[in-house]
């Protein structure tokens, strides 16, 4: 069994392309610079910032936004790593250099937010390594305080992200007692930190295509799989379970109102796997016809559990009374440090909800864009770690934080 | 000691474990260890980085997240459990015999016989019984085994010596047979037993067997305090280089007094201070738990006090307390242990010709054994007291009297401070920020922390209801509520009788906890798991509050294998209350039984979360702390 271990299939996979990791970074060379006035504060507290992003990256595709993927894509391949994180050191330090009071470490979040392909812990953890850079700190405890001064106004400025939370706190956890400090130079040690933020895009990437090998073993041919929201990571899996010839096919819901379902399912049209839409409520009607459920995550929280789309915990639920197994892929950098008790036990991300018709005032409206689901309905995570079982989740989180 | 903790202490982030760093270059790898666990790490390390990972954890792949536990490691604990000294027949002051209940274990590996050499100590973990050569027969001493099998081994030491050098193969094969054919020897020694059947071997084999038959836990107990100053003052003796073994030895479970064990009862009753009366009915199933009349034994040790030369006054005034329940609830019965030691430590003096170091172990050791016999030890107390005795094991000789003494009394401080008084300032900070306005809290009992906690949470001003949860006989929550309400929290009082009816218009259970155990399962005032249950019943959350102090690395599945009783007729009776006396003349019957029990042991399933000093975690994860910080804090 040694040849399907992880290490195994990617050091096969990185022989053969060594070039394939895309920078997605290079995208911020075009991207326009954000405006100063209306950056410092959410303009639209009441909205969840996190799910706007999201909506606007994962809704149905408008002509526009397709051609600018496309060009991202061919910008990605044509690039290598070192030459894209040379153009860009230059134009954050040349912005960030004239005017150090004017730096906003969230504007620097949100235009690294903008890029559809970027998690949105990596571009947390890069506007860390912006602060880093702007910083004139001359030590290591300088610029710590600085650095959790801006993860501190990051994370309450999105307080619904928990993907934006998790990366802030990693990437404190990592300066707080990173080997780097080790080292007599300060400057060396600066540089170092850097260095990390900056590989992290990289590493998220890659920790998708682990996830992506280690969930193989678990689609078998002619199996059917339930999916739901639209995830980077769940599309890696049945996209590398496409490429190794598997026969499968998949349901989408269609998960209104973002209609996260509709992107997916156009996305897996296109590598020619058979796709099948329903409705949200129409879950348990075809759940006897599906093998698993297959489910991305915004958070893993302690308990083991996971925060996802709206939809998550009522499938979770079904496919638990009818004995299917529930499988959740996620990137261990997703791993948070919270603990709901229940649905209501965390801040609710609110979105608009657009019903095509008007609302009476008198109605109230559910809001919330996501759900708790408690570690008892899922049957196995696959993250980069490993395929974990809830319980596992605590124990990985309590060696990193404690 | 464990490769995996030590691996990850120094220079070296946690934050490598997950998927979040690159590979260092390589230039640097050599000045410092590869700094992740990073599972995107091209697998082609350099010999250096190889050296410097360590062996059971961090060369693995990324897939295996547990890392496999080294057979080895397996092997030195079952050879360290056969050499610790508990027995139950001994041939010579070097025979060593193997408790049952590791029985599996040890014939898994080493089967039906283990030699050990005694002379030669450092060598002893790696030794097993083929590797003793023949010529060291004079110094090498048997190890004797589980009575199942013992029949052979205990007939004559020659035929053993005999035994010896067959390879360790073939003993292999004997071993599950010989226990199979141990149980058949005994039903066919029973038979013949009115034959007579000859030699001395063999009819001292069926001794041995139809005893172990009939009270299979005889051979298990060592007599505990006893035990506890012998251990020490062993693993003491052997030198400095055997600090890991040393902790292992630690780790194994520690036999229990078992008190339906007859003639184990009568040693300790010679040796007690208190002088407990039995009780008359006692109750058949919890037989192996100590059952006094309560009551009877305070004025007479009252009259003691003079007479008591080794006990020191605070541990004997605290004893009285325990005995009379002045002091109750885990952290207050541990703190006033720990003050009433720090007073006899103050005034302690080594005699002459004596050691601190050992002299003083044994001395606490007496003060625990009091203390038990007042009132059996928490297991939070044992904890503690291990602690204290690890501290004085592992004072430096080259300290002076009152250096060490200093040292001790601030290590008792710190231990108060650190991890009671702090560690409850933690939870209470956690433990608030799952209070919303609006919520309806219940508790059962008395707890300390969830007392501090309601209390907090009300000076934060938020609006709450607390529903206080009692139960007779003891009426803990009174107490409680008569805080809470002098406070103007709003309350309401009930008996666990309605805790069904009440649990519908709940949003949240606090409840506190003598221990919590390794599997998750709550250890904790007679009631708790009842009141959990329903809570999940009504999918209402139960959060556990407990000190990381309080845990403990044992498994229990029921409260009947370890618990404690309480006095019978605080159930029988009603205090106050005359003209209910229906049991009255009753109690003495020799078919009625009362059953008074202190502690009730809830599963880990009707827990949702565990709230302790290093945070809100899952119940699935106690062990996981037991592993990664019992070690660290506690015993270093």
């Amino acid at each position: 069994m040694w040849w399907r271990s992880a290490s195994f299939i990617l050091d096969r996979q990185q022989e053969q392309n060594t070039n394939l990791p895309p920078n997605p970074e290079s995208l911020l060379l075009s991207s326009p610079p954000p405006s100063m006035a209306d950056s410092l504060q959410n303009p639209k507290p009441d909205i969840s910032a996190y799910y706007q992003t999201r909506a606007a990256h994962h809704a149905v595709v408008t002509n526009d936004w397709l051609a600018q993927a496309q060009a991202a894509v061919s910008v990605q391949t044509n690039d290598d790593v070192s030459s894209g994180s040379d153009g860009r050191v230059a134009p954050t330090g040349g912005g960030t250099g004239g005017d150090n009071k004017t730096f906003s470490v969230i504007d620097e979040f949100n235009s690294w937010r903008k890029q559809p392909d970027l998690a949105e812990a990596v571009a947390a953890i890069r506007a860390l390594a912006a602060v880093i850079r702007a910083s004139q700190a001359t030590t290591m405890m300088e610029l710590e305080i600085e650095l959790k001064k801006a993860s501190d106004s990051l994370k309450a400025w999105d307080a619904t992200s928990i993907s934006l939370t998790a990366g802030c706190d990693l990437f404190m956890r990592y300066v707080t007692r990173t080997s780097a400090l080790e080292y007599e130079d300060f400057n060396s040690a600066r540089y170092r930190l850097i260095e990390r933020a900056e590989k992290f895009g990289e590493i998220s990437y890659k920790a998708r295509r682990i996830i992506a090998m280690l969930s193989q073993d678990f689609i078998f041919d002619g199996c059917t799989i339930l999916v739901h929201g639209f995830s980077r990571v769940v599309l890696e899996v049945l996209k590398t379970a496409a490429q190794n010839k598997k026969n499968f096919r998949v349901f989408c819901t269609e998960g209104r109102p973002d209609r996260t379902g509709l992107r997916l399912s156009n996305e897996l049209a296109k590598l020619d796997v058979p796709v099948k839409l329903l409705i949200d409520s129409a879950v348990a009607y075809t759940m006897d016809e599906v093998d698993m459920v297959l489910v991305g995550a915004d958070g893993v929280v302690e308990s083991g559990g996971i925060i996802n789309m709206m939809g998550t915990y009522q499938i979770a639920l079904v496919s638990h009374s009818m004995n299917k197994p529930v499988y959740v892929a996620a990137e261990s950098y997703k791993f948070a440090r919270l603990y709901p008790l229940d649905q209501k036990d965390m801040g609710p991300a609110l979105r608009t909800i657009d019903f095509g018709v008007p609302i009476p005032s008198k109605v109230e409206v559910e809001k919330s864009a996501r759900d708790y689901t408690p570690p008892q309905y899922l049957t196995l995570l696959f993250t980069d770690l490993g395929v974990l079982t809830p319980s596992v989740v605590s124990d990985e989180l309590i060696q990193l934080y404690l | 000691m464990d490769p995996r903790r030590t691996a990850r202490t120094v220079s070296d982030p946690k934050v490598r474990q997950v998927g979040f760093f690159t590979p260092a270059p390589p230039e640097r790898s050599i000045s410092d260890p590869p700094r992740f666990q990073d599972p995107i790490q091209p697998p082609s390390p350099s010999p250096t980085q190889v050296n410097d990972q360590s062996p059971s954890g961090n060369s693995l792949s990324p897939v295996m997240i547990p890392p496999a536990h080294h057979h080895s490691d397996n092997f030195l604990r079952t050879a360290l459990q056969a050499t610790s000294p508990p027995k139950a027949f001994s041939y010579s002051a070097k025979t060593v015999t193997i408790p049952p209940e590791n029985e599996d274990v040890a014939s898994s590996f080493s089967p039906g016989r283990k030699v050990v050499s005694a002379k030669s100590p450092s060598s002893f973990p790696g030794v097993k019984a083929s590797s003793v050569p023949a010529s060291e027969l004079t110094t090498v001493s048997v190890v004797n085994l589980p009575p199942g099998i013992s029949e052979k081994a205990g007939g004559a030491s020659v035929e053993v010596q005999n035994d010896r050098p067959v390879s360790a193969k073939t003993l292999k094969e004997k071993t599950s047979k010989a226990e199979r054919r141990a149980l058949q020897e005994a039903q066919r020694a029973a038979k013949a037993a009115a034959k007579a059947e000859g030699t001395k071997a063999s009819s001292a084999a069926s001794k041995v067997v139809t005893s172990a038959n009939t009270k299979p836990s005889k051979a298990t107990k060592p007599s505990s305090q006893k035990n506890d100053g012998s251990q020490v003052a062993a693993s003491e003796k052997k030198g400095g280089d055997r600090a890991p073994e040393k902790d292992r030895k630690k780790d194994a479970p520690h036999p229990r007094m078992q008190y339906d064990d007859k003639s184990r009862v009568e040693k300790a009753k010679k040796r007690a201070v208190v002088k407990q009366t039995e009780a008359r009915n006692r109750v058949e199933l919890f037989r192996h738990l100590p059952q006094y009349e309560h009551g009877t034994q305070l004025p007479d040790l009252e009259t003691k006090f003079f007479e008591l030369d080794p006990m020191h006054p605070a541990v004997y005034k605290v004893g009285l307390q325990y005995l009379s329940g002045d002091i109750r609830g885990g952290n207050a019965r541990c703190i006033a242990m720990f003050q009433a030691f720090k007073e006899a430590i103050k005034d302690y003096s080594t005699p002459p010709e004596k050691t601190l170091i050992r002299d003083l172990t044994a001395r606490i050791s007496s003060y625990v054994s009091f203390l038990i016999e007042c009132r059996p030890l928490s297991i939070s107390m044992g904890n503690a007291i291990k602690f204290l005795k690890n501290r004085i094991a592992k004072l430096p000789l080259a300290l002076s009297e009152s250096e060490a003494k200093s040292t001790l009394m601030l290590d008792i401080d710190r231990f108060i401070n650190e991890k009671i008084i702090l560690s409850e300032k933690v939870i209470v900070k956690h433990a608030v920020t799952k209070i919303r306005d609006g919520d309806v809290l219940l508790t059962y009992g008395a707890s300390s922390v969830v007392e501090m906690i309601l209390l907090h949470a009300h000076e934060l001003g938020k609006h709450f209801r607390v529903v206080v949860v009692d139960s007779r006989p003891k009426l803990e929550g009174q107490l409680l509520l008569r805080r809470l309400v002098r406070k103007g929290l709003s309350c309401t009082y009930t008996h666990v009788n309605a805790v069904s009816c009440i649990m519908q218009d709940v949003t949240r259970v606090f409840l506190g906890a003598s221990s919590v155990l390794s599997n998750g399962t709550v250890y904790s005032r007679v009631g708790t798991a009842c009141v959990a249950m329903v809570a999940h019943a009504f999918r209402v959350p139960v959060l556990v509050c407990c000190e990381a102090y309080k845990f403990h690395e044992r498994v229990q599945l029921d409260s009947i294998c370890f618990n404690e009783l309480g006095n019978p007729d605080a159930i029988s009776k009603v205090q106050g209350r005359e003209e209910i006396n229906y049991l009255d003349g009753l109690v003495n019957q020799e078919n009625l039984q009362l059953l008074n029990l202190i502690y009730d042991a809830t599963p880990s399933d009707y827990v949702s979360m565990v709230i302790t000093d290093y945070g809100m975690i899952p119940p699935t994860s106690v062990p996981v702390i037991v592993r990664e910080y019992r070690r660290d804090h506690l015993w270093s």
